[in-house]
């Protein structure tokens, strides 16, 4: 079973993430951790200093997190995009497509499940925050 | 109409496997239900009262001869021998097994059709005028706009996990057709006083528990914005919908309580900002979709007139047939309504018939409409006849369209698990009681609409006449609601007072009905009277 999942190259950030309001306090802290309903926009001042943004998903169902995710990758950011909480196989595909790359669930994934899941399909509809070209593209270049 | 290539085909062929396996993991007890349900539902498939019910996406309302033909053979092999016309021009079967449901899907692959979010809190199947492409009146064909969004919103990974299911309806026509302004999207297609093409843009419309009418949240929208404007006012209902009460969950509660102007402005701002992504696809791709939408090869200089000698075709002729874009040709209503039948249901032999028909006489197209009847688009005049006559063969020819008989009825108590009431036996009872042709056609243009709950999938709010069945103490009581529309005009009908029985509310709206024969000025419809009278008069005449 797979505790965590990342696709990135660079050394996971060690410092602990903090809340919203900690972060925007504090001068020096480079991970943050962001709940449901909480406006991810109020870090794009400090996206320079940010190494780690943690979003929750305290249940799949709840899918704001989706929009925070393609919010801070619109403004730059380049830095680790971590989902935690209630992350399920089948919903990895679309978090990956809105710019996370690294997971925490709560409950440890099949690997092969993951697998399958993440290279299932060859072709996707709309541009969003990946790098997959949408189909009108492919049709027309 | 339009033809997969293979990028579509593979995306669909791909979800049925992704579908199978979620099944398989379903049945061997890796998921637990309450991890399954968002995925089958977002595949259509729901668990009601007495088995699983599966629901095709039929995009925009349009169906050729070849999808009609495997939409008969679903419901032969996996169903009972029929299947049910929606409210949103879909296709429902009542009777699925769990474990056979990723063969149905296979099989509907291969005439390119699906499932995918025909149910889920995602953006579900686009809806259309069920005339696109063939009414007179049309400033453009929707159709294209809305296959383009079909695209845009399949798997569409921001907005997937939404605070409630998102409905939106596509029109091109002054006549609205597709309810838009009862969706949480309408989009009018319509020329600006440049002439340029675009949108008018209403938000927050809906029925349910708190019907709400759409205000217009933009008055034009160039058609090469109207992706990245959608994709803005969706964002912000996801990020700031409800997700606290799943009543107040839609997007016309979220317009209501901050207001139009401020979601106006909040779209506007988030407009601003997506427009830049450059995620709308290019001028091209609308060309390339809407060259799948050219006219059927019209003949010209034909007659344009039709022997009406025989007075039950010229009856059926006068209430089914709407004026055709193109003299010589009509566009065919087929009613699913008959006296004492269940309100959008097709034996698959019906189905298969009005397969043979639209390929012999309507270039090879059937539409569905949101008032569960059938629609042969492309009708040559000459051939109305021939056409009638076997319609009245297959039990397809009553001639109500829209009249008393033409009641939009949901699945109610006898399959759903919401409903407190049952429908079905209801708009029954109502056709038996106004059977007599003369008396319905005397009565005119009169739109019944039944919900057997609150959450008004039987559009009880936009009936000129609703009914909306609840439970009192246990026992199935109907409310009586008088002068909803659902068309340009749009109105939310009022409850009329206390509810009555089942036979009690047939009887009441005998009443209604017969006070606005009493009341009524020449030409006028039932909804007419009752938008100049009142609620009064009815009110005495069922309680008096």
């Amino acid at each position: 079973m797979v505790e965590s999942l990342r696709f990135r190259d660079d050394t996971p950030p060690d410092e602990p993430a903090v809340t919203l309001d900690s972060f925007l306090d504090q001068s020096n802290a480079s991970a943050v951790r962001i709940e449901p309903g909480e406006d991810v926009r109020s870090l794009l001042p400090l996206i320079e200093r940010l190494r780690l943004v943690e979003v929750d998903f305290p249940t799949f169902r709840d899918g704001r997190g989706y929009s925070a995710a393609r919010i801070l990758r619109e403004a730059g950011y380049t830095g680790e995009l971590r989902a935690t909480g209630d992350v399920l196989v089948d919903q990895l595909p679309h978090m990956r497509r809105v710019g996370f790359d690294s997971f925490h669930p709560r409950t440890p994934l099949d690997g092969a499940a993951v697998e399958r899941a993440l290279g299932r399909y060859d072709y996707v509809y709309q541009a969003a925050a990946d790098s997959r070209p949408p189909v009108w593209k492919l049709r027309h270049g | 109409m339009y033809r997969y290539d293979e990028y579509d085909q593979q995306i669909v062929d791909t979800r049925v496997e992704e579908f199978r396996d979620q099944v398989n993991r379903r049945l061997a007890g890796e998921m637990t239900e309450d991890q399954f349900k968002p995925l089958r539902l977002m595949n259509g498939l729901y668990l009601q009262l007495h088995a699983y019910m599966l629901r095709v996406a039929v995009p925009y309302g349009v169906l050729s001869s070849r999808q009609m033909r495997m939409l008969a053979h679903v419901a032969r092999k996996y169903d009972k021998g029929y299947g049910h016309f929606t409210t949103r021009q879909n296709i429902q079967y009542n009777w699925i097994k769990l474990a056979d449901a990723p063969d149905i899907l296979a099989e509907l692959a291969t005439v390119q059709m699906h499932a995918i979010q025909t149910s889920g809190n995602c953006i579900r199947n686009i809806s259309s005028d069920q005339y696109a492409g063939a009414a007179a009146d049309e400033v453009g064909d929707p159709r294209p706009y809305a296959e383009l969004l079909r695209q845009w919103s399949t798997f569409h990974p921001e907005f997937t996990y939404l605070p409630r299911k998102f409905k939106i309806a596509v029109i091109g026509s002054e006549d609205d057709r597709a309810a838009i302004q009862l969706h949480d999207i309408g989009l009018q297609l319509r020329r600006n006083e440049e002439g340029t093409l675009g949108f008018r843009v209403y938000v927050g419309g809906g029925m349910g528990r708190t019907p709400m009418i759409a205000p217009v949240i933009r008055d034009f929208v160039p058609v090469e914005d109207y992706v990245s404007y959608l994709e803005a006012c969706l964002r912000v209902y996801n990020r700031y919908g409800r997700r606290d009460n799943i009543y107040k969950a839609r997007i016309k509660i979220l317009v209501h309580e901050i207001g139009a102007d401020e979601y106006r402005r909040q779209v506007e701002e988030e407009f601003l900002h997506v427009k830049q992504l450059g995620i709308d696809p290019p001028a091209a791709e609308l060309e390339r979709i809407a060259g799948f939408f050219a006219d059927p090869a019209f003949e010209d200089g034909l007659a344009d007139d039709v022997a009406l000698d025989d007075p039950e075709f010229a009856a059926w002729v006068d209430q089914n047939t709407h004026a055709h874009k193109k003299p010589g040709y009509i566009i065919v209503n087929i009613s699913l309504k008959p006296v004492d039948g269940i309100p959008g249901d097709a034996s698959a032999e019906q189905i298969d018939i009005v397969a043979d028909l639209a390929e012999r006489y309507s270039f090879d197209e059937v539409r569905v409409t949101h008032a569960q009847n059938l629609v042969l688009p492309h009708v040559k005049k000459a051939d109305l006849k021939t056409l009638w006559q076997q319609l009245k063969a297959a039990g397809l020819a009553s001639a109500n369209l829209d009249l008393v008989t033409d009641i939009i009825a949901c699945p109610g108590l006898d399959y759903c698990s919401l409903a407190n009431a049952r429908s079905i036996p209801l708009a029954q009872d109502i056709t038996r009681r106004f059977a007599d042709p003369a008396r319905q056609k005397d009565l005119g243009e009169l739109k019944i609409k039944i919900s057997g709950c609150i959450n008004a999938c039987g559009h009880h709010h936009a009936g000129h006449i609703g009914i909306l069945g609840v439970d009192r103490k246990g026992e199935e009581n109907y409310q009586l609601l008088l002068g909803g529309s659902g068309a340009e005009d749009a109105s939310l009908a009022k409850i009329i007072g206390p509810g009555f029985t089942e036979t009690g509310v047939v009887d009441a709206l005998e009443k209604a009905i017969e006070t606005y024969r009493t009341l009524r000025t020449p030409g006028e419809r039932f909804l007419d009277t009752y938008r100049r009278v009142g609620i009064q008069p009815f009110k005495e005449a069922v309680y008096g």
